[in-house]
């Protein structure tokens, strides 16, 4: 019988198994940042260990980092002072690291493909549980706890027990203006947060070859989101026009290429599971509640929980509409929001920035909203201002920041308020996530720009 | 960095009635800027503790060591801080009928144990614990058995990994025993297979 993509990756890296115990699966790359490795340096210091393979890590900052006066000395001293450990870890232990500042410095997740790192059939840890993105070059990558970053840098292999295979098949071709994050939320609103659980996903099928990289990787990023380990896609034509170039591309590029072109899923391989979605009836998505299961078209209504038949759901429901402060059957384009968050893993790449300066262009933003506008990296944002998209988003009217996770999370300067209300182009709509007590939609780039122009959820056919 | 051994362990438990519990639930971004692995327990849950009717703030409850939790507990970050601010605060066992896959991996390398029980069982502890707080719950490693009064359920966990809990063992002294086998494998990586150093932009 055929392998998998999963599989042949997998066991391409397998340094050791034994009956009973998990493999010890070799990791081509990990990536490192200030939020997760503090205390795996300490225990490799406590122990008096090194780091076995400098030349595979590499570090940047993004968590915990302002996206404005990055120059100057972080205000806050105890993100300051994990920044700087970091920065004397890296010194410490001879590892790469592009700090604030830094041509290279940005998301963790937005750095490694465009320096050409990414490359199919690695495996890739990273402290972060977006680790995940980098499948969309047919890399098997996946989030880790502390522990699991100090043994990374302590051996270069992980213990890991070998995770199921799920294939998810769209079909057709998406509609103008529905988008690789559409994709991604409909998919998590039919298999739910758990729906991964143990599996790697395999995205398969027309709607998924026809996505760009950018696309393959927001879809990638969020397969965690749907509790996932890992996600990955084939890699192509696409994949390797994209990375011939890159400053970390192969010197010998012939000879890679010749092994990426046998990372396919073989004809007559089996997956555990099998999910079929119809690429050519989705529609822009958004998210009402607080997972990123609770997710809806964008024109239909806020759900009620009273119809909801298991009970489990249905308490959810009704806490999320709670703390959301929306009431069942309000139409979700008639929420109003004060906030557009337009960054992160998930949509922060030039692709999404253009996508969004298109939609936006010679508009004005509605009254009242706020709009933030934070590239993935440095690189992404000098691409960007190369175009002039900084001057298009500054005309309408939103903040132009420098690269970090910004709102996607409650950690830095950038935050909700309480009570306030995102539509926010990344991955996470926890109760709290972008700030304690805030409200959080996600949606793609395209539905954030509509949205900022009209202050209701909107999508650019609404214009 | 090895972890106390963990063969049994008895205590009162609190019920959480909540499915989905994530980590930014369990502990927000904002209490992740430390670099120690302690003091996280002022952050555990930190939004729901303002309420003074949650579960952790009644006072029969202020004793729990076992929490007890709806499904999929510990979904999105891989932020282990979750895991030690629970460790931090005094839990030793979790139960839930659903864990997401990268909390329980954390939990399991530190220590803290997660325990997979069909949710019905889950049900029947929170209406035992809900009558009487003061339940004397005892979670065995050895046997793999959760008890209570006069119930035993028995759960699932792998013998490697229980063998590593019961024994403390440092994860990273295992693997540094087959570092012949790192080596060999090493030895064969392919030459195009990228490197961070040199720096190349």
């Amino acid at each position: 019988m055929g392998k998998t993509l999963a599989e042949k990756i997998w066991e391409d890296h397998v340094v050791r198994s034994a009956d009973g115990e998990p493999d010890l699966l070799y990791i081509d790359l990990q990536l490192v940042h200030e939020v997760t490795s503090a205390q795996a340096f300490d225990g490799l210091r406590l122990a008096g260990r090194k780091v076995r393979r400098p030349d595979l890590t590499i570090a940047t900052e993004d968590h915990n980092t302002p996206t404005l006066d990055i120059l100057k000395p972080i205000a806050d001293p105890v993100s300051k002072l994990q920044i700087d450990t970091l920065r004397n870890n890296a010194k410490e232990f001879g590892i790469r690291i592009h700090s604030l500042g830094d041509a290279d410095q940005g998301v963790v997740h937005v750095v490694g493909p465009q320096l050409g790192i990414t490359q199919p059939g690695m495996t890739i840890v990273c402290g972060d549980s977006h680790t995940s993105t980098h499948g969309a070059f047919g890399a098997i990558a996946f989030g880790i706890g502390t522990s699991e970053v100090e043994h990374v840098l302590a051996t270069q292999t992980l213990p890991s027990s070998r995770p199921k295979t799920m294939a998810i098949n769209v079909e057709g071709s998406l509609k103008p203006g529905v988008t690789a994050k559409d994709i991604i939320l409909a998919i998590i609103a039919q298999i739910g947060t758990g729906g991964g659980q143990g599996y790697i996903i395999e995205y398969r099928g027309s709607a998924i070859r026809e996505l760009s990289m950018e696309g393959r990787m927001t879809v990638c990023n969020m397969s965690i989101e749907a509790g996932a380990r890992a996600g990955l896609i084939a890699p192509d034509q696409k994949t390797f026009d994209y990375i011939k170039g890159k400053p970390h591309a192969p010197e010998d590029f012939e000879a890679a290429q010749k092994y990426w072109e046998t990372l396919f899923t073989d004809s007559d391989a089996k997956f555990d599971v099998e999910i079929t979605l119809d690429g050519n009836t989705l529609e822009p998505f958004v998210t009402w509640g607080t997972n990123p299961g609770q997710g809806l078209p964008l024109n239909a209504s806020v759900p009620n929980p009273a119809e909801i038949k298991d009970s489990e759901e249905r308490g959810a429901a009704e806490r999320a509409l709670e703390y959301m402060g929306l009431t069942a059957g309000t139409p979700l384009k008639n929420i109003a929001i004060d906030t557009v968050f337009l960054g992160s893993c998930t949509n922060g790449r030039i692709e999404d920035l253009r996508a969004a300066a298109a939609v936006i262009e010679g508009k004005k933003i509605a009254p009242k909203v706020r709009m933030l506008v934070v590239p993935g990296s440095e690189r992404v944002r000098q691409q960007a201002m190369k175009e002039g998209l900084d001057k298009v988003f500054l005309d309408f009217g939103a903040e132009w920041r420098n690269a970090g996770c910004s709102m996607c999370l409650g950690m830095n300067p950038d935050q909700l308020a309480v009570g306030e209300r995102s539509a926010s182009t990344s991955n996470r709509n926890f109760e709290g996530r972008q700030g304690k007590g805030g409200r959080t939609h996600l949606v793609s780039p395209l539905v954030a720009a509509a949205t900022a122009i009209r202050g209701t959820l909107s999508s650019p056919a609404d214009l | 960095m090895a972890m106390e051994k963990f063969i049994k362990h008895t205590g009162t438990a609190i019920p959480l009635r909540r499915s989905n519990v994530d980590t930014d639930q369990i502990i927000p971004a904002v209490y992740l800027k430390r670099v120690t692995r302690s003091g996280f327990e002022d952050g555990l849950f930190a939004a729901w503790r303002n309420d003074p009717d949650f579960v952790l703030n009644q006072p029969q409850y202020k004793s729990g060591t076992i929490l007890v939790a709806g499904p999929e507990f510990g979904t999105g970050s891989s932020r282990e801080h979750a895991v030690w601010a629970l460790q931090n605060y005094g839990f030793k066992v979790v139960i839930s009928s659903r864990f997401a896959d990268i909390f329980r991996g954390n939990s399991l390398k530190g220590g803290l144990l997660t325990v997979i029980l069909p949710q019905e069982a889950v049900e029947a502890i929170w209406t035992t614990i809900e009558n009487d707080p003061a339940t004397s719950i005892t979670v065995d490693l050895e046997t793999r058995t959760v008890s209570y009064g006069s119930t035993t359920i028995a759960f699932d966990l792998d013998d490697y990994t229980r063998w590593r809990l019961m024994e403390g063992l440092d994860d990273i002294g295992l693997t540094l025993k087959h570092t012949d086998a790192i080596d060999s494998f090493e030895a064969k990586r392919p030459a195009y297979k990228p490197k961070t150093l040199p720096i190349r932009i």
